[in-house]
């Protein structure tokens, strides 16, 4: 309960409001995608191939007749799904990492952050096209990408506050009461750490979506006839000047979904208060 | 005063050092927090800890109960070296000795119901307790320090720095240690408050037949709450009053006493305080670590350090001991 | 006339009133000691007096405060500003927050002397290590170089009082000035406070919770809970015959030398916030004395010769 109610004082704001409302609404067209889709998203009817949008294809259709709307529904589906549970995946990693080179410092310290450094120099779109050339494209390959490109930055910002909650007097305690290592690090130091690391991923999310987009678009990421939002734009490449449409919606629907996450997750660090914190990293 | 041929817990001249800087174009520099100190703690006592900042008494507080080792000499616990001992071992040792901590507003994971903390030293000394054998452990060690065991619900931030500090007590006698090492733990409450702790944990001492240290720079408090007093300057022990109304004949005791005001406006004091300042503990003077500050000082006190020597229980470390 | 008089004073901070009714008085040459627990009203005083309130939010909602025949709460901040350089000093409990870190100390002496006094740079280099020596800083044309970081607790401490001497202040309000500072170098400041009133005949404010420094410094005590005055007396009454419950039960928190273990007592629970002031008589919840009216009736200041008392039980008490 107590976790809920910055999520709530931050969905109160004027800019939160709107963009938790589109965030739900998104989450939703996700988990329920096969509900609402009104046609399955690879069924192809080529005699209604580019078809502008109108009452039965309220987004048109693409090259292969594919209703847009039902395609981009799924695609949520796969765009929302692959960035979020590879974000956690990273974030749980930097944390891992960020909380054990800030808890034992040292030589610990030192060898984890330069292997965590060392994917922090590269650009994640890098780091990702090397990843892919070695497993292949797929959308594994993408959720592997986003996990390694962004891990960097959560442990930077798990080190620095598990340093700054190190010196906390209830830590000393725990100690003092016989704790292990591992049950301060776990109980009592990431837990307490976790918070700026969360809304941190939170606003990760929406970067990943783009990176999946962008893999997506030169075909790398999910492959046909998956319909991640950046393979939609992909596929609508070709027709740009007959059927402009298939490449307008899903990017206007990547935009809007980055747009929100930002807002919100701003909207979430005032209401925490961890604007300094999230320096801290 | 306890019973001499078994102390509880032994120093042998322990010692603990620090580094700090050691950066590409500043030296590395060493001092000692803690400076050759030999005690013995008997069963029952009460020994004050009194000093000025930077006197180490912070440090010797965590020597003692192991929360950090000593760089030279020896710590013995009920004969146990806790140099020797493991790491299982040694935090298996802690349910014996326990510590309660200055700053009640951080001794308390924000994160954790009262009733939480309360729990946590059961659970991480692997004692297992039914839902209904914690519910009555917590309301019964809140009760025993003066709480309403209804606090158990509430989160720390909802606490006063009087119950938290309790809290922090009822923590540290959760797993019935037989030495509890109180580090100032009144420094940062109002004086109704601390007087509040005082008595509770006087009430405890005799309920529970415990050992104190009681670490603090409040000679007031000390000589009403101790039964003898180690006066501590710069890392080292300069005095041992045996009982806390003895007469002070280190120099520096008796210029603590001369600083400590007494509230009563007829006794006032012409204070005549000892100029000066301690000296950095990075930069200690050879000889007496006082003589820079000490009326009585001579040549002798600048080039030579005086050892501690016993006599019928008063130790003392000065070359010109008052009478 | 005294130096200073607040005359029934109210505090607010938006709906939060931390100071209610307060009336004091100091004169040229006294010390005057204001004394209570944290939350107490203490450092609220202390901000009224000095027109610094507004820094937090707050205002003088009532009453007034005469400086030397001048209303200051309708003073513009102007007035207020060139008074706080001058005549008057606020001394902090962290020395830090009247100091510039980036600078050394003697330039922030001078500058009191320079845009405050009027003075040449030279003279008030002079005057600053002159005005130093006298707070026995040893080395003082050193110390004058040197920066903040540099000194130890007690000599920054000093450092300040050295700015607020070179306005060549009326009136020098310390506000726990002391509380972070060894003993024995809190009683080298206490004594220099002393000092400087006995020599120049200043007045000085004293904001502690030391009883001990209270005893040994002050002329006459106010003692404050929860934003209300208890009692104001002179400090040998105050000692000697406490005669508000809140004071005499704040005296017994003190260890007596040579007193039993075991019978301190201290004061059942805590004292209220600014939020939850209980009715009546704020003190009555924690007062062993307490009858069902003093939940009921705001106890009224009773005049017994100088000293002042808010309890109803005074006049039984000080029969009985």
């Amino acid at each position: 309960m107590r976790a809920l109610a910055p999520l709530l004082k931050a969905a109160r704001t004027l800019r939160g409001g709107p963009a938790a409302l589109v965030l739900l609404a998104l989450v939703f067209c996700a988990i329920f995608a096969p509900l609402l889709a009104p046609f399955p998203y690879d069924a192809m009817h080529l005699p209604s191939a580019n078809m502008e949008p109108d009452a039965k294809h309220w987004m048109g259709t693409d090259e292969f007749g594919r209703d847009l709307f039902s395609r981009i529904l799924y695609g949520a589906r796969i765009s929302l799904g692959v960035a979020v549970s590879s974000m956690a995946a990273s974030v749980l990693i930097g944390v891992i990492i960020g909380g054990l080179a800030g808890y034992f410092g040292g030589w610990v310290d030192r060898t984890l952050m330069a292997i965590s450094d060392m994917t922090w120099s590269f650009p994640e779109i890098l780091i990702a096209l090397v990843l892919i050339a070695i497993i292949g494209p797929g959308l594994g390959s993408t959720a592997v990408a986003i996990t390694v490109g962004y891990f960097a930055q959560f442990a930077r910002l798990t080190r620095a506050q598990i340093i700054a909650l190190k010196g906390e007097t209830y830590i000393e305690a725990a100690r003092n009461l016989g704790a292990s290592d591992a049950a301060i690090l776990f109980r009592h130091l990431i837990p307490n750490a976790m918070t700026p690391v969360l809304v941190a991923g939170m606003l990760a999310t929406g970067d990943a979506i783009i990176l999946e987009a962008t893999l997506g678009f030169f075909g790398l990421g999910a492959q046909p006839p998956l319909p991640s939002w950046g393979a939609i734009m992909s596929s609508g490449t070709a027709q740009i000047f007959i059927a402009p449409w298939v490449i307008l919606y899903p990017g206007l629907v990547i935009a809007v979904a980055v747009v929100s996450i930002n807002l919100f997750g701003d909207a979430l660090i005032d209401a925490l208060d961890i604007r300094g914190k999230l320096r801290e990293g | 005063m306890g019973d001499r041929a078994a102390p509880l817990v032994v120093l042998d001249s322990v010692s603990r050092s620090y580094s700090a800087g050691g950066g590409l174009f500043r030296p590395r520099r060493t001092m000692q927090a803690v400076d050759q100190v030999t005690l013995a703690l008997q069963r029952g006592e009460i020994t004050g800890v009194v000093g000025e900042s930077g006197c180490g008494k912070s440090t010797l507080a965590r020597l003692i109960t192991g929360l950090i080792a000593p760089s030279a000499g020896h710590v013995r616990f009920e004969d146990a070296d806790l140099a020797t001992l493991g790491a299982p071992a040694l935090r298996a040792m802690r349910r014996r000795m326990q510590m309660v901590f200055q700053d009640p507003y951080s001794s308390i994971d924000p994160r954790f119901s009262i009733r939480d903390a309360v729990l946590e030293p059961f659970e991480v000394q692997g004692i297992g307790l039914t839902e209904a054998e914690a519910d009555a452990r917590v309301a019964a060690l809140l009760t025993m320090v003066g709480l309403d065991p209804s606090l158990g619900g509430n989160y720390p931030h909802h606490l006063s720095g009087g119950q938290k500090q309790r809290v922090g007590i009822a923590r540290a006698l959760a797993l019935e240690p037989s030495l509890v090492v109180l580090d100032e733990p009144t420094a940062s409450l109002d004086v109704s408050i601390q007087a509040q702790i005082i008595a509770l944990l006087e009430a405890l001492h005799a309920r529970l037949g415990l050992t104190y240290v009681f670490i603090s720079h409040d000679l007031r408090l000390v000589r009403y709450f101790c039964t003898r007093i180690v006066v501590m300057y710069l890392g080292a022990v300069v005095e041992i009053l045996p009982e806390p109304q003895a007469r002070p004949r280190h120099p520096y005791t008796l210029a603590l006493m001369a600083s400590t005001f007494v509230p009563d406006p007829t006794r006032r004091r012409e204070v005549q305080p000892i100029t000066g300042e301690i000296a950095s503990p990075y930069d200690r003077p050879p000889g007496c670590a006082f003589a820079a500050r000490c009326p009585r000082a001579s040549a002798l006190c600048r080039s030579e350090r005086p050892l501690l020597v016993e006599t019928a229980g008063h130790a003392i470390a000065c070359h010109h001991p008052l009478e | 006339m005294a130096l200073l008089t607040l005359d029934t004073i109210a505090v607010t901070i938006g709906q939060a009133e931390p100071l209610d009714r307060l009336s004091l008085d100091i004169d040229r040459g006294e010390i005057l000691g204001i004394v209570g627990e944290s939350g107490s009203g203490k450092s609220m005083t202390a901000l009224a007096i000095m027109g610094l309130l507004p820094l937090i939010g707050g205002k003088v909602s009532a009453g007034a405060i005469r400086f030397d025949g001048v209303e200051l709460t309708k003073l513009p901040e102007a007035d207020y500003r060139r008074l706080r350089g001058k005549r008057m000093a606020l001394i902090t409990q962290n020395p830090m927050t009247s100091l510039d870190p980036i600078r050394t100390v003697g330039a922030q002496i001078d500058q009191v002397g320079t845009l405050h006094m009027g003075m040449r740079a030279e003279a008030a280099r002079e005057r600053s290590i002159e005005i130093m020596e006298q707070l026995r800083i040893p080395d003082a044309a050193t110390v004058h170089g040197q920066y903040p970081h540099q000194l130890s607790g007690g000599m920054k401490q000093r450092i300040v009082i050295a700015m607020a001497l070179m306005g060549e202040p009326d009136l020098i309000v310390a506000d726990e000035p002391t509380t972070a500072l060894d003993v024995t170098i809190q009683a080298q400041i206490i004594q220099i406070l002393v000092d400087l009133v006995r020599q120049r005949g200043l007045a000085l404010i004293l904001i502690t919770h030391d009883m001990g420094v209270v005893a040994q410094a002050c002329d006459k005590v106010a003692v404050l809970y929860a934003g209300r005055l208890a009692e104001f007396a002179a400090v040998g009454e105050i000692f000697a015959s406490p005669r508000h419950p809140y004071t005499r039960a704040l005296i017994g928190c003190i260890a007596k030398e040579g007193q039993a273990s075991g019978s301190l007592v201290g004061i059942p629970g805590t004292i209220p916030g600014v939020f939850a002031y209980p009715s009546g008589c704020r003190y009555h919840p924690r007062c062993a004395l307490a009858v069902p009216a003093c939940a009921v009736n705001v106890p009224p200041e009773q005049r017994l010769g100088a000293a002042r008392v808010a309890c109803d039980w005074v006049t039984e008490v000080a029969h009985g």
